[in-house]
């Protein structure tokens, strides 16, 4: 069976985020860009669910800027087969993601598609689940384990409470959470090898899905700063203070 | 406008964080709810009393009994055929539901709103809320979900709602329910906790979190929080995670013991009202947010101030 995996390139996880002065958004200028981790976990899971012989074949898709070809070759050198660009140098929400990803299911026919849990420059947590609405798919979210046997994915999901575990029918959607896996990096011959893989590259106009923006950011700007503490000598002095905030008698 | 409000629940009562959905939808207009489970009667009449609730929709039936978003979402557009919003606590719950619910609307959702600027307009943190944005929405329904510790909490009593039974949308026949682990809560939960303590990847094990942590929790009538590096570890299970992508908290005292302060950590707990850290290194992230910090070694100081409290 087939695998979709949707990539982002995203602010590398390491880079501490600026805020434009003009309230316009965060600078990604000349900063270290990479794939969203839970995407990387979702590569990952894919290439395992491969290598356990239960799928043939992977494709990575990413929306976004000419770059996002960056992020595709690392999901080719990581493992996937082949490659899809949908560019477009303008913002696309969720929506319009999870709009041309079911375009690309329709023409791809995959069994399963996993996704990341959330992006982390926008932290939508959206994308997965409103696919999953739009094909009328089932969707394990948060995923910290999947098992496919007989046309069905049983996914143990991260919840409030602790663990829970869901039965759904293929073809379904999952999304990932951290402990699902920890993504190997790529090796060097791989990722000479993933240079001649395939990788198509297509607009939203082709797909003929409109990805206007539904919201509108009208101003970005930094959160409150909390103000310096102090730093106590010892125990005793932070059991004083302790009791000074009342949450000790 | 007309808000439908996801209630929160466990079957058997109402979870706090509806409270924070409740006042973040009174800023929209009208308040309805809407129960969804099976044999949730005692639910309903709880959340009808919740303070500025009109009418409580009540779907009662074993599709709904685990809360599948693929069984619940259609429910939810449904009954958006007569309201202007859904709004609902960012729970992991209603983060499943609500895009679904989204997309089935044609509508672009807002995830984890901070306040309400306006009827189309909110603010809301990206970047694990090293920024903050204000977006204001062009989409005539709004679905919503809303950082519960941004919001006051609507007083569970003295409201006067009525409620209503709506039929089921059925099972949609593309999922179940296989099980589930739900951790045995012996102290607070961790999002509506006044104090919390956490440990990190410094504990080095679950039984350090057992004789070190715990007690010192104990002591403080504390909720037991944890880093990723310690959830990852397997010293603590997932749901101690407090961060960008685990749990966002903001207790009245926030306690980090051995935990750097990486910013999605930070992210899940800058906003505690006064923030405690104890790291041997003095250069720690974390000391950066700290209102109190004391450096030194926490296998020394942990078990010391548990003994003084
Ligand atoms: C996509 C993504 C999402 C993430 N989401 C989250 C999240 O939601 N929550 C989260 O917490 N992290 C998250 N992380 C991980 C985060 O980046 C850090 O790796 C993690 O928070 C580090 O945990 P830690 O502080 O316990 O460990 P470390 O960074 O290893 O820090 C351990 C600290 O303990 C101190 N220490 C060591 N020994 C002692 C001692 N004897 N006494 C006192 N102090 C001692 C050290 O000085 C150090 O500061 C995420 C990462 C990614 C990539
Ligand atoms: N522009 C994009 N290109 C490819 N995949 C995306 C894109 N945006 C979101 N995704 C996928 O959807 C997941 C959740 O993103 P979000 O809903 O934005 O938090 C990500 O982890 C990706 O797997």
């Amino acid at each position: 069976m087939r695998v979709l995996v949707p990539v982002k390139r995203v602010l590398d996880y390491n880079v501490k985020p600026r805020v434009k002065a003009d309230g316009s958004g965060v600078d990604l200028a000349n900063v270290k860009m990479s794939m969203n981790p839970f995407d990387e976990i979702a590569v990952e899971e894919a290439i395992r669910l491969k290598e356990k012989g239960v799928v043939t074949e992977i494709v990575a898709v990413s929306v976004g800027e000419a770059k996002c070809q960056e992020t595709l070759r690392t999901a080719l050198a990581m493992g996937a087969d082949r490659a899809i660009l949908v560019q477009t140098d303008d913002r696309v929400e969720p929506l319009g993601v999870a709009k041309l990803l079911a375009k690309i299911v329709a023409e791809e026919a995959p069994e399963l598609v996993i996704l990341g849990k959330q992006a982390i420059d926008d932290d939508n947590n959206q994308t997965g689940q409103m696919l999953a609405g739009l094909l009328g798919w089932g969707q394990g979210t948060f995923a910290s384990a999947v098992e496919i046997a007989d046309g069905h994915a049983k996914v143990t999901r991260e919840v409030d409470g602790g663990l829970e575990t869901d039965d759904l029918k293929l073809p379904a959607i999952v999304t990932t959470d951290l402990r699902l896996n920890e993504p190997r990096y790529a090796s060097l011959p791989n990722i000479m090898k993933a240079k001649s893989k395939p990788m198509a590259t297509k607009t939203p106009a082709d797909y003929g899905v409109d990805v206007a923006p539904r919201l509108t950011v009208t101003n970005v700007v930094e959160p409150p700063r909390r103000s310096a503490g102090v730093k106590v000598a010892d125990v005793d002095e932070l059991v004083t203070k302790l009791k000074a905030l009342g949450v000790a008698k | 406008m007309k808000t439908l409000v996801w209630v929160e629940h466990d079957g058997k009562a109402v979870k706090d964080a509806t409270l924070s959905a409740v006042t973040a939808a009174a800023k929209l207009g009208e308040v309805h709810l809407l129960v969804a489970g099976q044999g949730v009667d005692g639910v309903a009449a709880e959340a009808a009393v919740i303070a500025g609730v009109g009418k409580v929709h009540v779907a009662d039936d074993a599709a709904y009994a685990h809360g599948l978003a693929e069984n619940v979402a259609p429910l939810v557009a449904g009954l958006m055929a007569t309201h202007d919003a859904f709004v609902a606590p960012a729970t992991t719950t209603a983060k499943n539901i609500a895009p679904r619910v989204a997309a089935l609307l044609d509508v672009m959702q807002v995830s984890d709103i901070l306040s309400v600027e306006g009827a189309d307009s909110f603010t809301r943190p990206i970047y694990a809320g090293n920024a903050i944005a204000t977006v204001k929405t062009s989409d005539k329904k709004l679905v919503l979900t809303v950082r519960t510790t941004a919001f006051d909490k609507a007083s569970p009593t003295g409201g006067t709602g009525s409620v209503e039974k709506v039929a089921s949308t059925g099972d949609a026949g593309l999922s179940s329910f296989a099980g589930a682990e739900i951790a045995k809560l012996e102290r607070p939960e961790l999002t509506s906790a006044k104090v919390i303590v956490s440990g990190g990847r410094a504990l080095q094990s679950s039984e350090n979190f057992k004789t070190l942590i715990e007690p010192l929790a104990d002591k403080l009538g504390a909720a037991v929080g944890a880093s990723r590096a310690a959830v990852d570890a397997g010293y603590v299970p997932n749901d101690y995670q407090v961060g960008q992508t685990g749990k966002i908290v903001a207790p009245e005292v926030y306690i980090a013991i051995g935990i750097s302060g990486a910013i999605q950590h930070l992210a899940g707990m800058k906003d505690s009202k006064t923030i405690i850290a104890i790291n041997k290194d003095e250069d720690a992230p974390i000391f950066q947010v700290a209102d109190i910090g004391l450096v030194g070694d926490l296998y020394k100081i942990v078990p010391e101030l548990t003994d003084k409290l």
